[in-house]
């Protein structure tokens, strides 16, 4: 049989076969990370180790990447069931109510991913609950057999008291269960909380949990275990997760000073700088030394306006060919005005779903987001770093930051001469 | 490199653990990796060392740790592969060594220790024939004594073996224990970048039999006028090619063939052909040529004619104007190189230069020789990991096509130097960066300064 035709897609420029006029099947795109069946990732660990800030992180790196990810925090629904807290003693093992509930809040979670993973297309849940003990566990991965998914376990083990009782000030204290308590009674609860899970913790252990597939986080990533690792998408979370640190720092992103393409109204090039530019990379200067940051480093794309820029400095910086501006293939150096003129179905395309839009010849910010991964991941290893780039890469790299979804990213606001200060703070 | 902007200083990487647990195999894959993501680095072997030293090996009483005489050989042996280490960081401007080692005391700029543990006898059996048995050390002898033999060496070293402690004694190193062939992982401490990466690397590599496939698409319209870059189709040979390569896959009978094209309608015609499930990487797309786009060799020479000298010059280094380099293809291509590791058996359809810095991982070949391998049109190209390294077939499918593959010109017939090619580029390179040329590293900013007069780290 004759091979099928292909057909260009208008707005993604990729090419799919069709028969008779419909698109057939016979191909995927491989975006960044294809997942077969979807995965179920099973936080495990005291409270106060880091379990729900892990959660959010990962399903925000998930999804920025192109993953549709869901969180699902066995806590909330406690809170959404039980109108209002009392004490830790709702946690006491023998506390045969409480356990009830715990449990039907656990199922009713567990009903949700169901819902989540098989009937509306997500790929990853993230069931955020203590799950210490092994017969829970066991439930967890029977429920996963029986709908199909890969079940990968994320553990967090901590037994520093510093950074328990740092992790209780920054998230705990401010939780709707201790809206009515001063800080130290809400302390002290929480401590008695965690006191209550900890004769019935079980760890994962190496021969126990042989057969299970999981990364054991100790001491905020000093080091890890890691087990049975079974497809890409794991390797990528093992990998995000041994990359992630919780030390205090900021990220400053801006742009490069104004250009002078800029001043013509046209877009892409590689300009240098207009003379209002010019005074932005001093300003610039003097802004980041009366911040008096830390070992700061400065990251800019291969193009000489945001090099330009970083010159005004005086400090060393790195260039990063994967900073450069979103490549507008054929409407290089064109003005908005030029490409409706003489591209109007392009330019129409692109205002119906700018992020999928494709210039012919160019990119996407879909595009742009799997060429930015690499500085993500060297953006959570690193501490106080300035990244001087361009419009639409500083939206994908905000969108990260800020979790702001693919609808919003193309429409976030950048503004030149503008310099946004990035600072990790609780969940965000 | 980029990569290399991200090193600071030099590392060492320690290979650790018992005999035939994969340390040789792992060192050498590692080292051909970051060699070719840009991070010069190399292999130093004690057994080579204690080879040079001792002529002929006899027999696996060599390695007894009661054995004094042959306790100071490799003692001295150790003395000799650190002090070409030494060399090597601080004359040839490499940033890791890679070098063996059963003890674990020495300092040198940032360590990073790598352990192979495995208690599976069966594994430990089959890499022992596998690379074993046709080690230099067991020239002429029969399967039964190597193993044999082999197997009361590592006896000897089970004796003073220390593992990794991570709990006590080695919690403030830096390393990745690596458990039965990568099932499970232990790691530590990972101070930078260049280690972050090691880790990643090493847990996406397993050693299951399988066959990788590299060819490029049927020869294309654009082919056929001499065109390079763009989008065309299939001319008739190529769709000819197709039909060849899908009973070429057929008649192999791969289990679980995984088919990879780029987005360029090129690739993905010739896959349509297998009727097959195939994916789409939009990195598999060839080199951007940038205002080169579309036009021939002989118009790129008459328009450009600067451009095309640089180009023949310094392949490897030269970006087309709006456009990429080989350099930049390599980084771009890096996460289908990781995949690669983790799959099983892929045909990877893409294009020249793509193929030519794939085959150039597969066959650890250098940034000089990369632009020149030759990958030609209707011409598969069969690849299967044996001992440390591959075996390449070459399958030549009998359609004709044009031939795309230009050779580096002659010395004599090259202009005249013009300035360095990095230094000439749409990227405009300030005076501040010397890092464009290669320069000793004696250290470098924010870490200190190696100990370059003090004395020679004693092994014990």
């Amino acid at each position: 049989s004759p091979a099928r035709e292909l057909t260009q897609n208008p707005l993604q420029k990729t090419w799919e076969p069709y028969d008779n006029g419909l698109p057939a099947g016979h191909s995927a795109q491989r975006g960044v990370c294809m997942t077969n069946c979807p995965t179920l990732i099973v936080m495990v660990g005291l409270p106060a180790r880091g379990k729900t800030y892990i959660s959010k992180k990962l399903t925000r790196y998930l999804n920025w990447i192109g993953v549709p990810t869901k969180e699902f925090n066995v806590g909330q629904y406690r809170r959404d069931l039980v109108k209002k807290y009392k004490s830790f003693e709702f946690f006491l093992p023998d506390n045969e109510e409480g356990l009830k509930i715990r449990k039907q809040c656990a199922l009713a979670a567990l009903n949700d991913v169901r819902q989540y993973l098989s009937e509306e297309n997500g790929h990853v849940a993230v069931f955020d609950a203590t799950n210490t003990t092994r017969e829970r566990r066991e439930t967890i991965c029977k429920f996963g057999e029986e709908n199909g998914y890969k079940t990968f376990f994320v553990e967090s083990v901590c037994v520093d008291p510093e950074v328990i009782a740092a992790n209780i000030v920054q998230v705990k204290l401010g939780s709707p269960d201790y809206v009515d308590c001063s800080n130290d009674e809400a302390t002290e609860d929480f401590m008695k909380r965690i006191e209550c899970y900890k004769n019935s913790y079980e760890t994962l252990d190496e021969t126990l949990d042989k057969d299970l597939s999981y990364i054991k986080i100790m001491d905020v990533g000093r080091s890890y275990l890691v087990n049975r690792v079974m497809d890409h998408i794991q390797s990528r979370i093992v990998y995000y997760l041994m990359n992630i640190h919780v030390t205090p720092r900021s990220i400053y992103l801006c742009r490069h000073g104004e250009s002078e393409l800029n001043l013509k109204g046209r877009i892409g090039g590689d300009p240098g700088l207009s003379v209002r530019g010019k005074e932005f990379a001093k300003s610039l200067a003097q802004f980041i030394n009366e911040q008096n940051i830390k070992d700061l480093k400065v990251w800019t794309s291969q193009m000489k306006r945001t090099i330009q820029t970083a010159e005004a400095l005086g400090v060393p910086y790195e260039q990063w060919k994967v900073l450069n501006e979103i490549d507008a293939g054929v409407c290089e150096e064109m003005t908005y005005e030029e490409i409706q003129e003489n591209y109007p179905l392009e330019f129409a395309l692109r205002d119906q779903d700018k992020y999928r839009y494709r210039y012919p010849k160019g990119e996407s910010y879909e595009d742009l987001v799997q060429r930015l991964e690499p500085v993500i991941m060297e953006l959570e290893r690193q501490e106080n770093v300035l990244v001087i780039c361009h419009q639409a890469v500083m939206r994908c790299l905000l969108a990260y930051f800020l979790d702001k979804p693919a609808e919003q990213l193309p429409y976030l606001k950048c503004p030149l001469h503008t310099v946004l200060k990035l600072t990790p703070v609780a969940y965000g | 490199a980029w990569a290399s902007y991200m090193t600071n200083s030099p590392t060492l990487i320690v290979m650790i653990g018992l005999p035939a647990r994969g340390k040789t195999y792992m060192s050498k894959k590692l080292t051909r990796y970051l060699n070719w993501i840009g991070v010069p680095t190399k292999v130093f072997n004690l057994g080579v060392y204690r080879r040079e030293a001792v002529k002929s090996y006899k027999s696996y009483d060599f390695f007894r740790h009661d054995n004094k005489e042959a306790m100071e050989i490799r003692k001295r042996c150790a003395l000799v592969a650190l002090e070409d280490v030494k060399a090597y960081l601080l004359e040839e401007c490499g940033q890791i060594a890679v070098r063996f080692l059963c003890t674990k005391q020495f300092s040198m700029g940032v360590v990073f220790f790598v352990e192979s543990v495995c208690d599976d006898p069966e594994v430990i059996a089959a890499n022992i024939l596998e690379v074993k048995v046709s080690s230099p050390d067991y020239p002429e002898r029969h399967r039964e004594n190597v193993m044999d033999d082999f197997l009361k060496r590592i006896e000897c070293y089970k004796v003073t073996y220390q593992p990794l402690d991570p709990d006590a004694y080695d919690k403030d190193l830096s390393f990745i224990k690596v458990i039965n062939v990568g099932q499970r992982f232990l790691v530590n401490r990972v101070q930078d970048y260049i280690q972050s990466k090691i880790v990643y690397y090493l847990m996406n590599i397993h050693v299951q039999p399988r066959t990788i496939y590299l060819c490029r698409h049927g020869e294309s319209e654009y082919n056929l006028v001499g065109k390079i870059g763009g989008d065309s189709g299939l001319s008739p040979r190529g769709k000819q090619f197709s039909q060849a390569l899908k009973k070429f896959i057929e008649e192999q009978e791969i289990v679980d063939l995984k088919v990879w094209t780029s987005q360029l309608k090129r690739t993905i015609q010739t896959a349509e052909s297998l009727g097959v499930l195939y994916e789409q990487w939009k990195i598999l797309n060839e080199i951007d040529a940038g205002v080169c786009e579309e036009m021939t060799y002989a118009e790129i020479e008459a328009k450009y004619p600067d451009e095309f000298a640089m180009r023949d010059q310094e392949k490897y280094l030269y970006r087309y104007p709006g456009g990429e380099s080989y350099q930049d293809l390599v980084q771009r291509l890096e996460p289908v190189i990781m995949e690669l590791e983790r799959q099983g058996n892929v045909l990877v359809i893409s294009h020249q230069a793509v193929m030519r810095c794939l085959l150039a991982y597969f066959l650890d070949k250098s940034a000089d020789e990369l632009p020149y391998l030759r990958c030609p049109l209707h011409t598969i190209l069969k690849l299967t990991p044996v001992a440390y390294g591959c075996k390449v077939e070459t399958i030549t499918l009998n359609v004709e096509a044009v031939n795309t593959h230009r050779d580096k010109p002659s010395l004599n017939s090259l202009p005249s130097s013009q300035s360095p090619v990095r230094m000439r580029r749409n990227s405009f390179t300030p005076r501040a960066r010397a890092d464009t040329v290669k320069h000793p590293r004696h250290h470098s900013v924010g870490s200190k300064p190696l100990d370059l007069l003090g004395p020679f780290p004693s092994l014990e």
